[in-house]
């Protein structure tokens, strides 16, 4: 992780007109946010003025308490995704249940789909299966499905892996499930917005101190605001026309 | 019967002990300083080279008590071991729990409300620690043991075929392993899923490190030896640290052809993927060229510490999990800066090191008795135990 530390620090100095209007300490982990993979379905829909999203996702897709649901990064990706597409029609559903694994959000995938008709499903998983222990090959199954069922529904995809919770890291074994979450990503030429990577980036520079138990709203609210504008940064670069160098080898 | 050779090899002890401090430094979570350790930059990690040198090791004690004190001694012998192993799991799980309701005490973290499901489990105790004891239930990180008392129980009648005929020993272990990929033959975990590693398939390392404890390494001599095999295996390692660098840098991945990460994906831990043993295999190539068994540096004192670990695994193995469990809570309760990183990183090593050393001592006091002193003999390397 010290690399990506390092990494980081020199390529602060290349991070530049993006962020003119995301706050500072959002920026530090604007280097993580790179095109790997088009959107093409989301560049139509901003074509066409009109841009549906659907985020599929657990407890870590919403915030506990009143305001929880509007303060969380789904409603804060609407926001953010409105200010960079001016005249664009961006509107975000959810379908967040906590505990639920993969494969039991890839079985509420379809009635979610039709209902919502979205050009881009977001999808938060992996914490679930790696706390129940759920068997790999079901996991990568389930990804695989979840990615083929949006598809076919119209919809590209970007996954989310799992967030950075330095107090519970010797109690969750994520490393296998967000080692196959890559390598799904990678066969499946989807975005993968690495959350646990900048989340550690924010601790390791003191960004936000992620390591405190206590029950600090505020904190939790500016990280979601961080991670929607970052987001919505890896969703309009991907969504922008083909650039040549990006396709080539594939 | 295969001769069993009467002299510890080295160079075991001082990768085993390696291999100690490289998992160590692998179980402190988010530690900037694993970024050295080998698994970032291949397929297969320290866990590899821990399973294969216990079963040239097991061969190497095992064997030589099979043939001077016969089947059933020695088998007893193995199970004792396996016992002990049982013992020392236990009770790094005590410690994990006492960990684990620490954390669930203070807990509150508005962010980390799906993160905190880990600690249902303390809701229904009669369930999780029974299922702990059977070896069901493995908190993160401790699943090395559990694996290493299955292919104990397993050695006896395994190194009885060894020592009578070799090969045919290793290619039913290998048949083994093959029938387990067809069969996906596993063992259940709790609440979900199997085991991390599974026996079925790791066994085949543990066998192959045991046949060449019993003369299959200097069978193999002439292939190790050969300028093409050791060409091969530094092309495949170069190969695994690129694909290894796409998964840190992605914008990489162009330059993969897709049926070259089609044919790749999944690598399979649980199962121990030809991958992996490939990959481990051209690292052990690699290093027998350059690390040959009488190299006299190996009697240098800079090797001492880590050979040292090496011959008191068992020891130094969860005296590891328990400093990586301490360690962490370092981080989280007093600083994570890289410093303390670095320094607790260090100081786990150091105090792995001086424990092993008292453990030696110990041995030898033990091994002196309460009699009159025997005549100074100095210690040699030659100790320790599978």
């Amino acid at each position: 992780m010290m690399g990506r530390v390092v990494l980081s620090l020199a390529l602060l100095a290349l991070a530049g007109p993006t962020w003119a209007e995301a706050p500072a300490e959002c920026r530090v982990a604007s280097h993580l946010i790179e095109r790997d993979f088009a959107l093409p379905q989301v560049a139509r829909a901003i074509i066409a003025k009109q841009l549906e999203i659907l985020v599929v996702g657990a407890a870590s897709s919403t915030l506990p308490g009143l305001n929880g649901v509007k303060n969380a990064y789904p409603a804060r990706l609407q926001q953010a995704l409105s200010e960079k597409l001016p005249g664009v029609a961006v509107k975000v559903t959810t379908d967040v249940k906590a505990k639920r694994p993969a494969d039991e959000m890839v079985k509420s995938m379809p009635p979610a789909l039709a209902a919502a008709k979205p050009a881009l499903v977001v999808w938060q998983t992996g914490t679930a299966d790696a706390i129940q222990s759920v068997d790999i090959d079901q996991f990568r199954v389930a990804l695989d499905q979840g990615i083929n069922i949006a598809r076919s529904a119209g919809a590209d995809v970007v996954l989310i892996n799992a967030q950075y919770s330095p107090r519970t890291d010797s109690m969750i074994a994520l490393g296998t499930y967000a080692e196959n979450m890559r390598w799904v990503a990678l066969q499946q030429e989807v975005p993968l917005f690495d959350r646990f990577s900048i989340m550690k980036l924010w601790a390791d520079l003191g960004t936000f101190d992620l390591y405190s138990p206590a029950k600090k709203l505020d904190t939790a609210e500016q990280v979601h605001d961080c991670i929607a504008r970052l987001l919505a940064d890896l969703v309009v670069e991907s969504a922008k026309p083909d650039e040549p160098h990006a396709e080539s080898g594939r | 019967m295969v001769p069993v050779s009467a002299e510890r090899d080295l160079r075991l002890d001082l990768f085993r002990g390696l291999a100690l401090w490289l998992i160590f430094l692998d179980h402190i979570p988010s530690n900037a300083v694993s970024w050295i350790t080998i698994r970032n930059y291949g397929f297969s990690d320290a866990t590899e080279i821990f399973v294969f040198i216990s079963g040239y090791t097991a061969a190497f004690v095992y064997g030589r008590a099979m043939q001077q004190h016969g089947f059933i001694m020695s088998s007893a012998r193995v199970l004792k071991r396996a016992w002990q192993i049982y013992v020392a799991h236990v009770f790094l799980f005590a410690i994990y729990l006492a960990e684990i309701a620490y954390v669930a005490h203070s807990f509150d973290n508005p962010l980390y409300t799906e993160e905190m499901g880990v600690l249902d489990f303390l809701r229904n105790p009669e369930v999780t620690i029974l299922q702990a004891l059977i070896l069901k239930f493995k908190p993160v990180n401790m699943d090395v043991l559990p694996l290493y008392i299955v292919l104990l129980l397993w050695f006896p009648p395994m190194l009885w075929l060894l020592l009578r005929t070799p090969s045919l020993a290793l290619a039913a272990s290998a048949l083994f392993y093959a029938l387990t990929w067809w069969f996906d033959w596993s063992i259940p975990a709790y609440p979900n899923g199997n085991w991390v590693f599974n026996p079925f398939a790791w066994q085949l390392l543990f066998v192959f490190g045991a046949w060449c404890a019993l003369g299959g390494a200097k069978r193999l001599a002439r292939w190790i030896n050969s300028p093409v095999v050791f060409g091969l295996a530094v092309a495949y390692v170069l190969f695994a640290f690129g694909i290894a660098m796409t998964w840190y840098f992605p914008r990489l991945g162009v330059f993969v052809p897709k049926f070259v990460s089609d044919a790749i994906y999944p690598i399979d831990k649980p199962n121990l993927d030809v991958l992996r043993i490939v990959h481990f295999l051209s690292l052990a190539v690699i290093t027998v060229r350059f690390v040959p068994r009488d190299w006299p540096a190996l009697k240098l004192r800079v090797f001492w510490p880590a050979i040292v670990c090496g011959q008191h695994s068992l020891e130094i193995f969860c005296l590891g999990v328990f400093l990586a469990f301490a360690a962490h809570f370092l981080f989280t309760e007093v600083s994570n800066s890289l410093l303390t990183q670095i320094i607790v990183s260090l100081a786990g090593i150091v105090i792995m090191v001086a424990t092993a050393a008292l453990v030696s001592w110990y041995r030898r006091m033990e091994r002196r008795g309460p009699g009159p002193r025997p005549p100074a003999i100095k210690p040699g390397y030659a100790e320790g135990g599978a």
